[in-house]
């Protein structure tokens, strides 16, 4: 059954890939998503037998993979309680994208292709959770990242959505690298890739030290660094998140999917299974916590100014992923993962609401232009609404068990290191922002005036003007099929049904999945659920300290929620000229947060600039200069000069050849009659 | 005077001297180096029919019958080949023939 899971994506992907083009568009859209919803349903009977009924761990070999010296590596299917909610997670929104974009994409040509994709990333997604060891990981791993370069390329005219590929393709190198490493670096350690061997040797590993750059080093914090790495630049976390706002560029139903639920949770996922190595390794624990708490502070800080509809809710996720790592960090996992699971549905419902709000205004993008939706899409404003208030963390709400709960516990560990502490902080004042900027989205897209007429309207204008260079007027717009729907009055109108289902599914579970799985994954049952599947220290006693906080620090997340509500209520419905007047008052800090903190323009500057005068050294230098002077063309060359005097002997007159002929002739026959005189 | 082998042999030398004088100095046409052809393969025949006479051997006599039927459709092709060539380029001078100068 589990294999059916896994690879009922790759069959849909090889059919739809291989076949798209005969089958057509439409038989390529049913293959491929009743086949993801027969694995979703399998996915939550595993999950029922495994997670919820206590059913034994497996772990299927299906083969073996290579063998190179002491290094031994199977394919293998491993089903523990976190594999069954990650599967559970991928597969349930998965399928639901998968019918959401046969709405979305309708107007595409290449809906083969992208459904193709979307199965192959799920595919990949599935061998990445259910691997039993380091490389299979791996493998998933870039096979995720593949999917996503492909996904958000899709739109392979737009030069944006090219650069945006590259951009998050490039950023993603410099994690695996350090995940690569620390693969490596576990194998030194342990001899084993393999999760079972590696996580009975981690407790005799706990204060080895390594040797390298003329000091001495702790194993297995550098090992968990390292691996951390990787999960940073997976899940966009501060210094490696600056693709994820880019890789917006692609279908909505991709960022629902990879960018917001699934992938970008795989550095989390990474963590948690990883959890027995970074139960060993505190100082990596603690820059985990940091490192989280910068991201959820940071993303949050940029989401306030931002006006792309679909870049508020990417850098919302930044955010939230941010969250996770810091209940991770501080020694949390099942508050790390409890998050991941209930952020899939709220976020996948946020994103998908907002591509239907997109696909309503005929692929416009900023908030700006929008205004006074509420009316013309009542149900998809009732599905944000419910989105949103998940993700503020309303009461018995999905986000309200899982980040209050990540906020209790770093207060908790807050008692016991500084770290933990000034996580506590940033994530609180983070909680008051997110409630900011999720309702300002609210606010500005469906109440107000609606300022999509006059704006539609110049846009049509421009349009029939200028409707030979569309990618010039509106760069950075979903504009692949914004062509024809210039020309008239725009009428905001409710997308169809395929769009709108999984829009209720995702409801349900951002309203229920809280209240209904919290026993389970944090309370009081969470011990019979998890069992072996994360690891917790002898001396990790977070989740029974969470418990025992004062009341205020309870209190604390929903009153930030509160006045992130009433001042955004205040600044978008009561007096909008406040926002123009602050922006003013703090220009510096308006631009400052509008830029992203100028991450993109230091990246440029640092690495980005060097690495092209260091490619045009080698290219005009090294390779120009010295290997092809010296080297082919030289060559040529003297061969030239060499035969242009050769050539000259050639005079092309058949009796100047006849002659030579003739001469040789006598030449020989002299030679021989005078040494056969001999 | 008796006309023996010696006497057969210098007029075979003296017209293969020619022939080939003819192949190498003439630079009007293409004609003439036809012709100096079929006098080189004469005087060979000559000299083959020469000693098969002295030696009392019909082999040489034969093959002289050979050379000639050999030389008959050299000459035929040959001719076509200049005629197709005229038709093509206007010109059969030797001068004019210079398509392979290097």
């Amino acid at each position: 059954m589990i294999s059916a899971v896994v690879f009922l994506p790759l069959l849909g992907f090889l059919i739809a890939g291989m076949f798209g083009p005969t089958l057509g568009a439409r038989q390529s859209e049913i293959i491929t998503t009743s086949l993801l919803f027969v694995s979703c349903l399998l996915s939550w009977i595993v999950f029922g037998m495994v997670g919820l009924g206590g059913g034994p761990f497996t772990t299927p070999v299906l083969g073996e993979w290579f063998t190179s010296g002491a290094l031994n590596v199977n394919w293998a299917l491993r089903v523990d309680t976190l594999t069954a909610v990650m599967l559970v997670v991928v597969t349930t929104v998965s399928s639901l994208v998968h019918l959401y974009s046969i709405g979305y994409m309708h107007e595409d040509p290449s809906r083969q292709r992208f459904f193709a994709y979307l199965s192959l990333f799920t595919f990949a997604m599935l061998m990445l959770v259910t691997a039993d060891n380091l490389v299979q990981m791996f493998f998933g791993w870039e096979g995720v990242g593949l999917a996503s370069y492909l996904l958000i390329g899709f739109w392979y005219e737009k030069p944006s959505a090219c650069a945006a590929a590259i951009k998050a393709f490039v950023v993603n190198r410099v994690g695996d690298f350090g995940f690569a490493l620390g693969i490596f670096l576990v194998f030194v350690l342990t001899g084993s890739v393999s999760f079972d061997t590696i996580f009975a040797a981690a407790p005799g590993l706990a204060h080895k030290t390594i040797h390298v750059f003329g000091g001495d080093w702790d194993a297995m914090t550098i090992t968990c660094l390292l691996l951390f790495m990787g999960a940073c630049g997976k899940s966009a976390q501060f210094l490696l998140h600056t693709w994820l706002p880019d890789a917006m560029e692609g279908p909505t139903p991709v960022s629902a999917l990879i960018h917001a639920a699934t992938m970008v949770t795989a550095g989390v996922f990474m963590v948690a299974r990883l959890s027995p190595l970074f139960e060993q390794a505190p100082a990596a624990l603690t820059v985990v916590t940091i490192v989280g708490a910068t991201t959820a502070f940071f993303a949050a800080t940029v989401g306030l100014v931002q006006n792309d509809i679909k870049r508020v809710i990417a850098y919302s996720t930044c955010s939230q992923l941010g969250y996770m790592f810091v209940g991770i960090g501080v020694g949390g996992y099942s508050l790390g993962i409890f998050h991941l699971f209930t952020h899939a549905f709220f976020k996948a419902l946020l994103f998908l609401g907002a591509g239907s709000v997109i696909h309503a205004m005929h692929h416009e993008q900023d908030m700006r232009n929008m205004g006074g939706l509420a009316k013309k899409i009542p149900l998809t404003f009732w599905c944000m609404t419910i989105g949103t208030l998940a993700l503020t963390g309303f009461p018995l709400t999905a986000g309200y068990f899982s980040k209050d709960a990540i906020i209790e516990a770093a207060y908790a560990a807050g008692l016991h290191g500084s770290a933990a502490t000034y996580a506590f902080v940033l994530i609180v004042l983070a909680a008051g922002m997110t409630s900011f900027y999720s309702w300002r989205l609210v606010f500005m897209t469906f109440f107000g005036k609606p300022r999509w007429e006059q704006a539609h309207g110049a846009q049509a204008l421009a349009d029939a003007h200028a409707h030979n260079q569309p990618a010039l007027e509106d760069a950075g717009h979903d504009d692949h099929a914004h062509d024809h729907h210039g020309a008239h009055v725009l009428d905001p109108h409710e997308s169809p049904n395929t769009m709108m289902i999984p829009l209720y599914v995702l409801s349900a579970g951002a309203l229920l999945a809280g209240l209904l799985f919290k026993n389970d994954f944090i309370g009081h049952e969470s011990g019979e659920f998890w069992r072996s599947a994360l690891f917790f220290g002898p001396e990790n006693h977070i989740l029974h300290e969470m418990h025992e906080i004062p009341g205020w620090v309870g209190l604390l997340p929903f009153l930030m929620m509160l006045g992130g509500f009433l001042l955004s209520a205040y600044m978008y419905l009561v007096s909008p000229q406040t926002p123009v007047r602050l922006a003013e008052r703090f220009q510096p800090l308006y631009q400052f947060l509008l830029n992203k903190w100028y991450f993109d323009e230091l990246y440029d500057f640092l690495f980005v600039r060097p690495a092209f005068w260091l490619g045009r050294l080698f290219w005009k230098g090294g390779d120009g200069q010295i290997i092809d002077r010296l080297g082919p063309d030289g060559i040529s060359a003297r061969v030239l000069d060499g035969t242009s005097w050769v050539v000259r002997l050639q005079t092309g007159y058949i009796y100047n050849y006849a002659f030579a002929m003739l001469i040789g002739l006598a030449a020989i026959i002299t030679y021989y009659l005078v040494s056969g005189a001999h | 005077m008796i006309i023996g082998l010696e006497h057969y042999l210098i007029v075979a030398a003296v017209l293969f001297t020619l022939g080939v004088a003819g192949i190498i100095l003439n630079r009007k046409n293409v004609i003439i180096i036809l012709m100096s052809v079929e006098l080189i393969l004469l005087s060979v025949n000559l000299n083959l029919v020469a000693f098969s006479a002295q030696l009392h051997d019909l082999t040489g006599q034969i093959f002289a019958l050979f050379i000639l039927t050999v030389a008959a459709a050299e000459a035929a092709i040959g001719l076509a080949i200049l005629v197709t060539y005229f038709r093509n380029r206007g010109t059969i001078a030797v001068e004019d023939i210079s398509m392979m100068k290097g």
